[in-house]
């Protein structure tokens, strides 16, 4: 079976597209539709190339891992029809369903069936049915539409595709041609014995010998399922409809946290979803830190959140889903049994940000740069610190203005700074300053025409210290008169 | 400021002369007598105990706006810091609330504008209890406020003067100077005092009290006379 990409706004048929992927020497063609296919472009080749070949060629961007964890969750999905279900490469599933096809109807039934419950997923499928691993995979790409096989048609009905249905590498394939051999009916008459000489060192993946016995059948390839994760719910089902469902919170966190613990395991995130009466569903999401499974603290996040659900005219049905769920280990560090103390500042930040945002709680630290407003940086209050090296060694103010604030020179002087200004409309006398300490743009970020500054540390004649600099210099060809900002305050 | 009198104490002295009670971890408000003074933030720094614990800052969006945010470069490199960037003064008080509950914070700072209708006795009085009971210190920074009634067991009104002349370069500011008056505290006497601060070695020195008196003859050098 195949899955063909996924587009969310598809583009029409006639247009050709591609998506492409990073290769050794630029882009290259990872998936192309059909129009492109008939234009003679082939997944693989360099997407300069095959402009030259196509010049209204439209290219995207794949997204390989996206593809990766949707094929992941198709493969669950895909237990509605058997029991074992497995990726297989980037492209296929694989059903194991010995034992399933009289559910539906038979094989015959059975496909149809997947093909149309995968077409109202919007998705492409190739389908085949085969004894073996190796046999469905050669058909489902090579094969007819929704090819069946049985265990003694192997031969005739596989003898006839190209050998590429044998899931070789590329350096076999090549090889494969040049000796010859076009189909896999080709291979299989070769002897055995000089095949087996030929092959005797390569792996699994360059022997068409191991290939062809597990297409065959002579070599067991199980199917090896992947277990679901469990879903961690908890849900409280009510008599009335209700239009307040802080009372239930405490019991559905805890319900929720108990069957954490059994597992061993917190949650990053909360999904609150009540069920209207009325058929609307409305959500609350809150997010933490660090995995918990601590009622209390869960409990608390939802605080001033739950009076933004719209209740209508009531709910009957409230869930509370854990997601992000991640193992977690129960530290405790002090002999009476209290915890880590790090789990109180991960609570504290997850209250703050489930408050106010999580862009409201911030850490600064330090960054490579002269220019003081890039000096700093925010990141996420628990994230871990990049070692950045920076070394001060001048005197920086210990406030910063967001944005300096333009001053007006009322008497200036020919060097240093102005001996009078006027600043939120109160004049200053300059009393004292240090200075100059000149700071040039940073050319590999700032846009060309950039003035330097020179900044001084200014003292008025109350004692303020403020931190002022003059954007640029007389005559530098960057603009007019320079003027002056106020940018930061000393202690 | 007329005069400042050059008497300098250090601080082990204290006995004798003018000093600052111990830090008893409680709610302490400084008032900022320009709003544009970082001096009230330079004080509040040096009052914090030593240690690596983060700090939570709280800021209302008008401090912000007004008087600049706490910029890293010139504090401790050790001590983190955890803004929260805040909107309005009522959320400022229900992070540093929050925030008091967290023991592994080392202070929680909060700067609020103005004369907010929520910020009266009650609401400083919560925070005064939850700091003592989590032994955690805990400043309140208000600019532009009048000093209302409040539950701060001790409430501070600084203000910058002249600094210091700087020792190589006559034309410098040199190491900062600020005025403090502690008008109101619960745990020691009120006073007024005059502090410089030094940089390097993070420490303050209280000069004394600033009195309406004669220039003391041998004192009075044209240079002091000139800085205050």
């Amino acid at each position: 079976m195949r899955v063909m990409e996924r587009q969310g706004n598809a583009p029409p048929d006639d247009i050709p597209v591609v998506l492409a992927r990073e290769g050794q020497h630029g882009p290259v063609i990872h998936a192309a539709n059909r129009t492109a296919r008939l234009k003679g472009i082939t997944p693989g080749s360099r997407v300069v190339d095959m402009r030259a070949i196509c010049p209204e060629l439209q290219v995207a961007y794949a997204d390989e891992a996206g593809d990766h964890a949707a094929l992941d969750r198709l493969v669950l999905w895909a237990r509605r029809w058997c029991p074992w279900t497995v990726r297989d490469g980037n492209d296929g599933l694989i059903l194991d369903t010995t034992g399933a096809d009289h559910l539906w109807g038979g094989e015959a039934a059975m496909l149809v069936e997947m093909e149309t419950q995968l077409s109202l997923l919007g998705l492409t499928a190739r389908l085949a049915v085969a004894p073996t691993w190796g046999a469905a995979w050669a058909l489902a790409r090579f094969g007819p539409v929704r090819a069946m096989c049985g265990m003694d048609e192997i031969y005739f009905k596989l003898g006839a595709l190209p050998v590429a249905g044998l899931r070789l590498d590329a350096a076999t394939l090549l090889l494969l041609r040049r000796l010859g051999l076009k189909t896999i009916g080709a291979v299989m008459d070769v002897p055995r014995l000089s095949l087996t000489r030929r092959f005797v060192k390569a792996g699994v993946q360059a022997n068409p010998l191991i290939r062809l016995d597990q297409l065959m059948g002579k070599l067991a390839e199980p199917v090896s399922s992947v277990d679901a994760k469990p879903v961690i719910r908890a849900q409280a089902r009510l008599a009335e409809p209700i239009f307040d469902p802080t009372p239930h919170l405490p019991d559905l966190c805890a319900d929720l946290c108990d069957q954490l613990k059994q597992t061993g395991q917190g949650c990053r995130r909360l999904h609150l979803t009540v069920y209207r009466t009325d058929g609307d569903v409305s959500h609350v999401d809150v997010a933490t830190s660090a995995p918990t499974h601590d009622p209390a603290h869960l409990q608390g996040l939802f605080r001033d959140r739950l009076e933004r659900i719209n209740p209508g005219f009531g709910f009957d049905l409230i869930t509370l889903a854990a997601g992000a769920v991640e193992e977690m280990q129960d530290r405790q560090t002090r002999l009476e049994g209290g915890a880590d103390d790090d789990l109180h500042l991960t609570q504290l930040i997850d209250r703050l940000s489930a408050k106010f945002g999580p862009r409201a709680v911030t850490r600064p630290i330090l960054r490579q740069s002269h220019l003081p407003e890039r000096a700093e940086a925010r990141i996420a209050a628990l994230a871990t610190i990049p070692e950045t090296g920076v070394v001060l060694t001048k005197e920086r103010p210990l406030r910063l203005l967001d944005h300096p604030e333009e001053v007006r020179v009322l008497y200036a002087v020919p060097e240093g700074p102005p001996a009078q200004f006027v600043w939120r409309r109160q004049t200053h006398r300059v009393a004292r300053y240090a200075g100059p300490e000149r700071i040039a743009p940073e050319w590999w970020k700032d846009r060309p025409g950039t003035r330097l500054r020179d900044y001084f540390k200014v003292e008025n004649q109350a004692g303020l210290r403020l931190w002022l600099y003059r954007e640029g210099l007389h005559e530098d060809g960057r603009g007019g008169d320079p003027r002056w900002f106020v940018h930061g305050f000393f202690a | 400021m007329s005069c400042v009198t050059p008497l300098r104490l250090h601080k082990g002295l204290a006995e004798q002369g003018p000093h600052i009670a111990p830090n008893a971890h409680t709610l302490s408000e400084a008032f900022a007598r320009h709003p544009a003074d970082a001096s009230t933030v330079g004080f509040v720094l040096s009052r914090l105990p030593r240690g690596t614990a983060p700090v939570l800052w709280v800021q209302d969006r008008l401090s912000r706006k007004e008087a600049g945010r706490p910029a890293l470069a010139a504090m401790r490199a050790d001590r983190p810091v955890i803004m929260v960037d805040l909107s309005r003064a009522m959320d400022v008080l229900w992070a540093m609330e929050d925030g008091l509950r967290c023991r592994s914070l080392g202070a929680v700072i909060g700067e609020i504008w103005g004369d907010p209708p929520g910020l009266d006795f009650t609401a400083t009085k919560r925070l005064a209890l939850r700091a003592e009971a989590g032994d955690l210190p805990c400043w309140l920074i208000r600019r532009a406020a009048s000093p209302d009634l409040s539950a701060a067991r001790e409430r501070w009104r600084i203000a910058s003067i002249p600094s210091v002349p700087h020792p190589h370069d006559p034309q410098a500011p040199g190491a900062p100077r600020w005025a403090l008056d502690l008008f109101r505290a619960r745990h020691t006497r009120p006073g007024q005092w005059v502090a410089s601060y030094d940089r390097a070695t993070d420490r303050v020195d209280l000069a004394a009290p600033v009195r309406d008196r004669a220039v003391d003859a041998r004192d009075g050098t044209a240079r002091e006379r000139t800085a205050g």
